[in-house]
């Protein structure tokens, strides 16, 4: 008698999000989908606008990264437009997104990734949520991340005119300049995040690498997948998130490509499933050859993970400390191909690199805020529309987010395309979380423990919305398990 | 542990999830709310399931601020759920309002949408042009997915609203004062009230000072740099704050960019879209057309209104649910 088990509505970014487990006669696990019951569309209805609206209408595809859309758009506008970014307006773009990294980070880690951890993986669920985390770590912590996101939110809506949907960008530039007062406030929140970040990082090795629970979880094999990392690097192969190539490394390490964004379609393509909404990126060269792991499937992660995996080093000092660290922790530093690190495939080590990410992000923020001529004040010019194709890449929070533009002779868009950071990692989700499903899953035996190992399969990869004040409680999961024949309900299992 | 608190419940349809990180975005006062309500049902953050929803009697919840438009059944569902379980249900941001940028779908409809999202956009690997759908089969079972609404909908189309909150998404400060007047048990507005926003145009607020000049033609935002301080409107440039309710604090003007119209359309009764255009068009220098000839009138008002090169993207940015204009029958899918 087959049995199907339902989870639904899970949280994710854009809202929701649906696990469907099928179970054989003997309650062994079959497969397990992860859907997507949404989509709105961009792709066909920014069509007929006008591009240089493109930041500010693809920025209302996600609230809680408008700013990767924003930036991405204007990075494909100015290619769009034949007009390469004034200098200045450039380093206001990275230097907001810099600070957009800093917020989003915290976000996940203390509010929807890090309670599992920080409070522990078999902790009651109702302390694994924002409140057990700040019980944990004291309620000064709590203060610290409401601070961290205020300040950054703040400086994003001094540049960007806008703390959630910001308006800066145009071809070639951005609208505003960098005033005086400005500028003395972002070294100051540049050092502040600095700070907090190495905090966040000595809260996890105290609090989530002394957790003997969480260290079997993360060093085993229930979470870990051997796929393709991809990720955008700088000339030296340090991690860039405003600009840069793209770099693929296989699962051992070998690079196996490198191009610039404007050259992604020779690279990724799109598989569709008729039972999800959001489609499944793979690279090309190997094709789609399903679910699996391996080198000879073509799926890839785009993550904080996958990031370091496909990095030779950081470009800031604190960083490169704790990227060495973090390598010698899974007994990978320097043991692949030439000498690189071998590629870390345990996905919850995510969390680890998420927390390296936002040390960088907060370093190069006050690389930028120190730079001399942060106050120049040409950053906006005059330009002229033409007909053309412009591409615009960065490192989204959840991945290498991609806008692809064409456009008439009077600016008007003629097809959009966007590959967007979540989406790269859809199928790694669903093999996640069915690798999760078969692994805890059996004799058709479920329980409220099963259910949040399941949903840490995939919170790894998503950051999801949240509040990073006041969160309460995990996500909302019910298990229905029914008999497939005829619905009939066998058992019920909610975590409330 | 039952509570006497009022319960507060939040949720998105389709949306982006920008509401949710406004509400986040008060900050401190987040502890206010949790201090006055019993925050219960937020997708996004907390532990409450459909089912549990289902379960209240209807008008258990006190405060429902329901944010995202209309576009699936699934969408539609919970917003007739939440309303009949709901005391006060308030359509939050523009989308609930007035269908926002996701509405921008019903200039081609869902056939246009699937059509280009699964089969025709650059980096599509169909070959079997498959576009997802209701019922699947798979290994092991069925797989459904919840049904495409026709348009979308804003939501007080579908369900009775009590308030309107505008904004794209609603500014912190404002969230903030609203859940404080509720809170503290003052006389609520008459059912309609537009919530968060002031009733005056987004110049209100403005700190671009305004001329009284007429400008020559309308230009794009990239096309040329504005004057500081100088009104963008009188400047030429597409800024539609003067059809506009404010209560933002003209922020995008403040970084001398242009206001969209995310607040929602001053007129109530006029359609959205005709009212920003007429706005507009009021600023700019129509000519002496003494003597001309009609071709030469209508080719120096076309020049002079081009740096609108999309109305409809320009007018109906977060509005295009509640125009009459759109409201057309769909296309019949072949």
């Amino acid at each position: 008698m087959n049995q199907r088990i339902t989870i639904d509505p899970i949280t994710r970014l854009e809202g929701h999000g649906r696990i469907e487990i099928f179970l054989d006669d003997a309650g062994e696990v079959v497969s397990a989908y992860f859907q997507v019951p949404e989509l709105r569309g961009f792709e066909s209805f920014c069509v007929g606008r006008q591009a240089e609206e493109m930041p500010n209408i693809t920025n209302r595809i996600c609230g809680v990264c408008p700013e990767a859309h924003h930036i991405a758009a204007a990075k494909a506008l100015d290619e769009l437009f034949g007009t390469p970014c004034l200098p200045a307006a450039a380093r206001i773009r990275e230097l907001i997104y810099s600070a957009f990294f800093v917020t989003d980070h915290t976000t996940h880690f203390y509010c929807l990734g890090g309670p599992d951890f920080i409070v522990g993986p078999d902790a009651p669920k109702e302390e694994r949520n924002i409140l057990g985390v700040i019980r944990k770590v004291g309620l000064d912590a709590g203060k610290a991340v409401i601070a961290c996101r205020a300040r950054n939110h703040e400086l994003i809506k001094k540049l960007g005119g806008r703390g959630v949907h910001l308006c800066g960008a145009l071809p070639g530039g951005w609208s505003v300049a960098v005033t005086p007062e400005i500028a003395d406030e972002a070294r100051q929140i540049a050092r502040q995040n600095i700070e907090f970040a190495l905090f966040s990082l000595e809260t996890f090795h105290r609090i989530v690498l002394g957790n003997a629970a969480y260290r079997d979880l993360v060093q085993g094999d229930l979470y870990a997948h051997q796929t393709y990392s991809m990720g955008t690097v700088d000339a030296h192969n340090a991690p860039n998130f405003y600009d840069g190539t793209i770099r693929v490394v296989d699962p051992a390490g070998n690079e196996f490509t490198r191009y610039r964004p404007q050259e992604y379609l020779d690279h990724i393509a799109e598989h569709v499933e008729p039972w999800t909404y959001v489609k499944f990126p793979y690279l090309k060269e190997i094709g789609w050859k399903g679910f699996v792991d391996g080198p000879a499937s073509g799926v890839y992660q785009a993550t904080p993970l996958a990031r370091l995996n496909v990095a030779d080093r950081m470009a800031t000092p604190r960083a490169q400390a704790e990227f060495e660290r973090f390598f010698d922790a899974f007994g990978c530093r320097g043991t692949g191909p030439g000498g690189r690190n071998s590629p870390v495939h345990h996905r919850l080590a995510t969390h680890w690199a998420r927390l390296i990410e936002l040390l960088y992000a907060a370093e190069r923020m006050q690389e930028l805020a120190d730079h001399p001529d942060l106050c120049d004040p040409k950053v906006r010019q005059a330009v002229s529309c033409r007909a053309g194709v412009g591409i615009g890449s960065v490192e989204a929070p959840r991945g290498t987010l991609t806008h692809h533009f064409t456009c008439d002779e009077h600016g008007i868009l003629t097809s959009v395309n966007l590959v967007v950071g979540t989406t790269n990692n859809n199928a790694p989700i669903g093999m996640s979380i069915a690798k999760a499903a078969k692994g805890l899953i059996h004799k058709g035996v479920v329980s409220d423990g099963i259910l949040n190992r399941v949903e840490m399969a995939f919170r790894l990869y998503d950051p999801c919305c949240s509040c990073a004040t006041h969160a309460i409680g995990t996500a909302p999961l019910e298990v229905t398990v029914r008999r497939s024949d005829d619905g009939t309900i066998l058992d019920r299992i909610s975590r409330g | 542990m039952p509570t006497l608190k009022p319960k507060l419940a939040m949720y998105w349809a389709a949306s982006c999830g920008g509401c949710e990180i406004a509400l986040a975005n008060i900050n401190e006062a987040l502890l206010e709310v949790d201090a006055h309500f019993d925050f219960m049902f937020c997708p996004c953050l907390l532990d409450t399931k459909r089912a549990d929803i289902e379960a209240l009697p209807d008008k258990a919840i006190f405060l429902t601020l329901f944010n995202g438009a209309l576009r699936t059944e699934e969408n539609l569902e919970m917003a007739e759920l939440l309303r009949r379980k709901s005391q006060l249900f308030v359509a939050f941001g523009a989308c609930a309002a007035s269908g926002g940028i996701p509405a921008l779908a019903n200039q081609h409809g869902i056939g246009h949408v699937l059509e280009t999202v699964f089969r025709t956009s650059a980096s599509a690997d169909n070959p079997q042009e498959l576009i997802p759908g209701a019922t699947s089969p798979v290994p092991g079972g069925e797989l459904e997915l919840p049904a495409f609404l026709q348009r979308v909908l804003a939501v007080h189309e579908a369900v009775t609203v009590d308030y309107t909150m505008p904004g794209c998404p609603p500014e912190p400060e404002q969230i903030v004062a609203v859940i404080r007047h509720i809170a503290s048990g003052k006389p609520l507005p008459e059912n309609g009230t537009l919530l968060g926003c002031t009733a005056r145009a987004v110049c209100d607020q403005c700190g671009r000072e305004k001329r009284g000049s007429l400008a020559a033609r309308l230009i794009r935002p990239f096309e040329a740099l504005p004057e500081a301080g100088w009104c963008l409107a009188e400047q030429g440039f597409p800024c539609i704050g003067t059809a506009t309710h404010g209560g933002c604090g003209a922020l995008c003007p403040a970084v001398a960019m242009p206001c969209t119209g995310c607040y929602g359309a001053l007129d109530q009764d006029a359609d959205p879209g005709a009212a920003a255009l007429s706005a507009l068009a009021a600023v700019v220098d129509p000519g002496a057309s003494g003597g001309k000839a009609e071709a030469d009138i209508h080719a120096h008002l076309h020049g002079a209104l081009a740096g609108v090169a999309d109305p409809l993207g320009t007018f109906y940015r977060y509005t295009l649910a509640t125009t009459v204009v759109a409201d057309r029958r769909p296309e019949v899918e072949p």
